[in-house]
């Protein structure tokens, strides 16, 4: 069994990182030239670790699978980044910022990790300011906040609906000039399909397939960062990008690396319902737009199925025949309650009969009052982009018609498990931004992801990273030239030659499409014990059919997209069980996790503080055998742990 | 709806490409342009041959990785989204739907529909960032900027870097992608600091990269799915100008 | 072509800068055609072609005006020539969606407008240069040349009017992009201003245009 050490320095919360920084041990710049990093990985958090690092002097290879660094998934995020600026004056601190992550989290995050993240989310604002980052601005010249679910201060910066985007690319810049500079090396459409770990049991490399040639790669460097971000595409449909994959992290657990908390994901509220079988991805509309929209749906049910049989019109219901479910439900929050309480609720009104739009999976968000409260100028000048991608999908204009919004899979809070160093219980590998598992707890609040991103990648692994590096200077080049890189190379070229010669009968995206569904009616909303059963053995036919009888056209050499598609199905496949496994064995509801038999009699989620406070970290035991459950208990030194409470708080 | 496809197919860098005809039938008008793509590939699958290879990753019209000019326009004939945002609702039943991929000299064919845009990250290399390196910054609120200048900015910022701009010139210029970079940091109290430098390494590289010269056709505006300004080839053309005479 | 001596922007400066120059070259040749047409004696026109042929200043300023129409129409061509080698491969179809449609046949309107250039000078300057104009009786000046005459009769001539008549009207496509863009190349957008002079370019064009071809046309059927 892994030995699980999460190396939280000691001392009080607000002083841990503080003492970190004092006492870990760095690389003299003449060193850090003769240090090689490999980062997988270009957005938020790989993107800006890459060039940080390469700004220190040390020599990076950063890869990714797109053309281009800049077209990493981060980019799509779209409301904004949190930090305890405290510059609108309404009261908040780095402890309240920390406070709501956590609380946010369900108390599944691990406090040193989530408190690190509050403390260093005011320089990403300060660097991404320098860096030219047009954040929306007041009249004054000074930088404007907006509100965001689960918090009740305005922390969130942004940049129109573009937040993401606007960082990545600042991230982006920041890479071009080390790129310029020759301190870091660029890979672009490059897949990686296993990492390498030598015989003392670091990690020295990675074996990436060019996707452009199909050539098999080996890289080796003395330390290696994974951040390749969620594995939210498992359900096929989800806000993800559609090269979005779970694999580099998955070869990372199949090396021995644990996978932690798998089960923690992400739903988000308001995203624009599905409408047919042909679709590839579901798209988000920020969670900004709940500032001023309201989320209802009909008070009576015939009037729900009068809408559903396209009988009536959402504008036809009066305001006495609406209901304003969470403004009803959590009054203290109103439309801002968190994510994964807004999603079920949603869930809750549709499965009770008062969805709306076809297929009835759909609520209603609504601008007719903030219209009229604000004038229709200053909504388009608020979400104008947002209204127009919704005009451009659904062909309905949302100043005069409520938009038809319903949850997706959006974020994944679980990932590889990471000690207070972001390094893996792997030496040497590194995990940073959504593919690690620590900061989010079993829920991530929004505008959090942006923030935990850039924190790792520009102010944590730049330090905790060099902890690690300064005994290996004088372990000298590393070669790609062993055996471990061999053997690595070999079993990459196994699998791929396998799935080429099955030469079955389905295609890779149908096989998808069924472990979608099977994930999202098993493990995904709302979750139960017979469900997660029946998921475990469906995946497993499943991935028995694939191996059997799936069709990979085309050749290895050159582009296959087929073929990169079939190896992260595969990985999927494999993912989705932990999945189901994880969340059941978590016979507890919290956060992302859901799970019917635990909730308290008006349907909220029901903790289990005393059985379930600890991240369930999976150990590879070898395949198909069940994977060791790791825990690593969670301790709340300074924190009081409390019930989540949105109505009153 | 029924559609016909003429389809550019192209194996390699180096082979000699062809349109291909394709028919796709029974297609949603509520889907995406690239769903569409997806069923036609899934049927050539099916049938055992090698599907049509193009360029998508969001679907959201954001990362810029979609591409495709079709029929005679990048993007297709919707204005201010990207392919990915493209519904089938703009087409009608029988069309025949010419699809190419972008065409310049810097943006050379991979296969079929997609090209190399790696051009792009170079020109972006040769200066189009602010050189501010991880920690030493002020506060964020140090420099007060005026909201106007960072609206403007922001407009310019917007850039997805898809290369629509280059593909609809009749020039195969580059000059809006560049411009609206330049633009950004020009605006910005930030970037001012580096603008002369930037402004002429960066159209350097663009001379060199063997993209055309700007004859102020517009056309990148108009079809830019950001709709990213002309004014921004203008403020270059004023930047370049001012770091060349002082 | 390889090697760009200068920038594409600086070309692209002397382009606009070239380009206006021959702006106001077209305003006072027109003004001076004009008084062909409200002076049928052709005293006042062939006195400013005298005062043109003669005068130093002028003379000196000529060689300028060729220096400006070359060095306008050699960028305009090495332009051109790297904008095509730019899309070695063309698109099987296009859709319009250009804002400024001339601006696509600024190479062809302008090859037109040297060929007309050519024909023109050999027409008046060339004729000129020969000493092949009749004498002008009619005026104070003594020696001085009726150029006037050789125009009028070269607009009785149907076909050269109708040739002139539509090498003009290429002329106006061409200035009308030429006049914004030259701004626009010179960095001189401004969201407030740009309308106006987009306006204005195209008034020029219309006026210039319409100027240059009244002449002939009234002419040939006075």
């Amino acid at each position: 069994m892994a030995k699980l050490d999460s190396k939280i320095p000691k001392g009080r919360l607000a002083d841990k990182w503080t003492l970190y920084k004092e006492y870990q041990k760095i690389v003299s710049p003449a060193n850090k030239r003769k240090i090689d990093i490999i980062v997988v990985g270009t957005g938020l958090a790989g993107g800006a670790a890459a060039a940080s690092l390469g700004e220190l002097g040390f020599n990076v290879k950063v890869f990714c699978i797109q053309d281009s660094p800049r077209r990493a998934h981060s980019i799509a995020a779209q409301g904004g980044i949190n930090a305890a600026k405290n510059y609108p004056n309404d009261g908040d601190t780095i402890y309240r910022l920390y406070y709501d992550t956590i609380k946010g989290g369900d108390y599944r995050g691990r406090e040193a990790n989530t408190y690190r993240l509050a403390e260093v989310s005011n320089n990403i604002i300060d660097q991404c300011v320098a860096q030219g980052v047009p954040f929306a601005r007041e009249y004054s010249g000074y930088l404007d906040n907006r509100s965001f679910g689960g918090a009740q201060v305005s922390r969130t910066f942004y940049a129109r609906g573009q937040t993401g985007q606007q960082l990545l690319l600042g991230a982006y810049g920041a890479l071009s000039k080390e790129i310029k500079k020759g301190s870091v090396k660029l890979f672009t459409r490059r897949e990686m399909l296993d990492l390498v770990i030598m015989k003392d049991g670091r990690a020295r490399g990675i074996i990436v397939r060019n996707l452009f040639t199909g050539e098999i790669e080996r890289h080796s460097a003395h330390a290696v960062l994974i951040a390749s971000g969620g594995y939210g595409n498992v359900f096929f449909l989800s806000t993800n990008a559609m090269n979005s994959n779970g694999s580099a992290a998955w070869r990372a657990y199949k090396r021995g690396a644990l996978f932690a908390n798998p089960c923690y994901v992400q739903i988000h509220p308001t995203c624009i319902p599905v409408h047919g079988d042909y679709q590839s991805k579901l798209t988000l509309m920020s969670e900004s737009l709940r500032n001023d929209g309201r989320i209802w749906v009909p008070k009576k049910k015939e009037d729900a199925q009068k809408i559903q049989r396209g009988e009536i019109k959402a504008n036809d219901i009066p305001e006495e025949d609406r209901d304003y479910y969470l403004e009803r439900r959590y009054p203290a929050f109103g439309n801002l309650v968190p994510r994964d309480v807004a999603s079920r609720a949603a869930k809750e009104r549709c499965d009770a009969g008062f969805g709306v739009g076809k297929t009835g999976l759909a609520v209603f968000l609504d601008f007719k009052d903030a219209i009229k409260r604000l004038g229709r100028d200053v909504i388009e000048a608020r979400y104008g982009n947002l209204f127009q991608m919704y005009e451009k999908i659904v062909d309905e204009n949302p100043y005069e018609v409520p938009m038809r919004i319903y949850p997706a899979i959006h974020y994944t809070m679980g990932g590889l498990w990471v000690d207070y160093e972001l390094q893996s219980n792997i030496p040497g590998l590194f995990v940073a931004g959504e593919a690690n598992f620590s900061d989010h707890g079993a829920n991530r609040l929004g505008a959090s992801a942006l923030m935990q991103g850039l924190a790792d990648g520009y102010f944590i692994i730049p330090f905790t990273m060099q902890n690690y590096l300064a005994d290996q200077i004088a372990v000298g080049k590393i070669t790609s030239d062993s055996e471990e890189f061999d053997q690595a190379e070999k079993e990459v070229r196994e699998r791929i030659d396998k799935l080429m010669s099955i030469n079955g009968t389905e295609t890779v995206d149908s096989i998808h499409k069924r472990l979608g569904h099977i994930m999202w009616h098993y493990v995904g909303m709302a979750r139960n014990k017979e469900g997660l059963e029946k998921a475990i053995s469906e995946i497993q036919a499943l991935r028995k059919e694939f191996w059997t009888n799936v069709r990979v056209p085309g050749k290895t050499d050159g582009i296959n997209i087929e073929l990169e598609k079939a190896l992260r199905v595969a990985d999927f496949l494999e993912l989705g069980e932990l999945m189901a496994r994880d969340a059941l064995h978590r016979e507890e509801s919290a956060g992302g996790h859901f799970r019917e038999e635990y909730q308290t009699e008006e349907g909220e989620a029901l903790r289990n503080d005393k059985d379930f406070m600890y991240v369930a970290a999976w150990e590879y035991t070898g395949d198909d055998k069940e994977p060791m459950l790791n825990k690593e208990k969670l301790v709340y030194e300074e924190t009081e742990v409390k019930q989540r409470n949105y109505k009153t708080a | 709806m029924d559609l016909k496809l003429k389809i550019w197919r192209q194996s390699s860098r180096d082979a000699k490409g062809k349109f291909v005809d394709y028919e796709v039938h029974d297609i949603s008008s509520d889907a995406s342009f690239l769903e569409m793509m997806d069923l036609l590939n899934e049927e050539l699958v099916e049938k055992g041959e090698e599907p049509v290879a193009f360029d998508h990753d969001c679907r959201e019209g954001i990362c810029g990785m979609c591409s495709l000019f079709i029929n005679g326009r990048p993007h297709g004939p919707d204005t201010a989204i990207t392919t990915c945002q493209l519904h089938m609702r703009k087409f009608r039943d029988g069309d025949t739907i010419v699809i190419e991929p972008w065409r310049a000299k810097p943006f050379p064919v991979i296969k079929d529909l997609i090209v190399d845009r790696s051009a792009f990250d170079e020109l972006i290399q040769a200066g189009g960032y602010i050189s501010a390196s991880t920690g030493g910054v002020p506060d964020a609120n140090a420099i007060p900027v005026n909201r106007e200048k960072a609206e403007l900015a922001m407009d310019a910022a917007a850039c997805i870097g898809c290369g629509a701009c280059v593909a609809a010139c009749k020039n195969a210029s580059a000059m809006l992608f560049v411009s609206a970079k330049v633009s950004q940091f020009a605006l910005l109290p930030q970037g001012k600091i580096e603008a002369k430098d930037r402004v002429q390494k960066m159209v350097a590289k663009m001379d060199e990269l063997g993209f055309g010269n700007c004859t102020n056709t517009y056309a990148c505006e108009a079809e830019c799915p950001k709709e990213i300004s002309i004014t921004n080839i203008a403020r270059m053309n004023r930047e370049f100008f001012k770091a060349k005479v002082s | 072509m390889s090697k760009r001596y200068y920038s594409s922007l600086t070309k692209k400066y002397i382009m606009a800068l070239m380009g206006l120059f021959l702006f106001t070259f077209l305003a006072v040749h027109l003004s001076i055609n004009l008084l062909l047409l409200f002076d049928p004696t052709r005293v006042l026109f062939n006195e400013a072609a005298h005062f043109m042929g003669t005068n130093l200043i002028v003379q000196t300023f000529q060689w300028v005006l060729f220096a400006g129409f070359a060095i306008h129409i050699f960028y305009g061509v090495v332009l051109q020539i790297q904008n095509w080698m730019a899309r070695p491969t063309g698109y099987k179809k296009k859709a319009f969606s250009e804002e400024s449609v001339f601006s696509k046949f600024m190479i062809y309107t302008g090859i037109v407008i040297f060929i007309f250039l050519v024909i023109h000078l050999g027409n008046f300057f060339v004729l000129k240069m020969q000493g092949d104009v009749p004498e002008f009786n009619n005026a104070s000046v003594s020696e001085m040349e009726d150029m006037g005459l050789l125009v009028v009769n070269l607009f009785h001539n149907t076909g050269y009017v109708i040739f002139y008549v539509v090498l003009l009207l290429t002329m106006g496509f061409h200035l009308d992009h030429a006049f914004q863009s030259a701004f626009q190349s010179l960095g001189l957008n401004h969201r407030k201003y740009m309308p106006f002079i987009k306006g204005l370019g195209r008034f020029l064009a219309i006026v210039l245009t319409v100027g240059f071809v009244s002449i002939p046309v009234i002419i040939y059927f006075r």
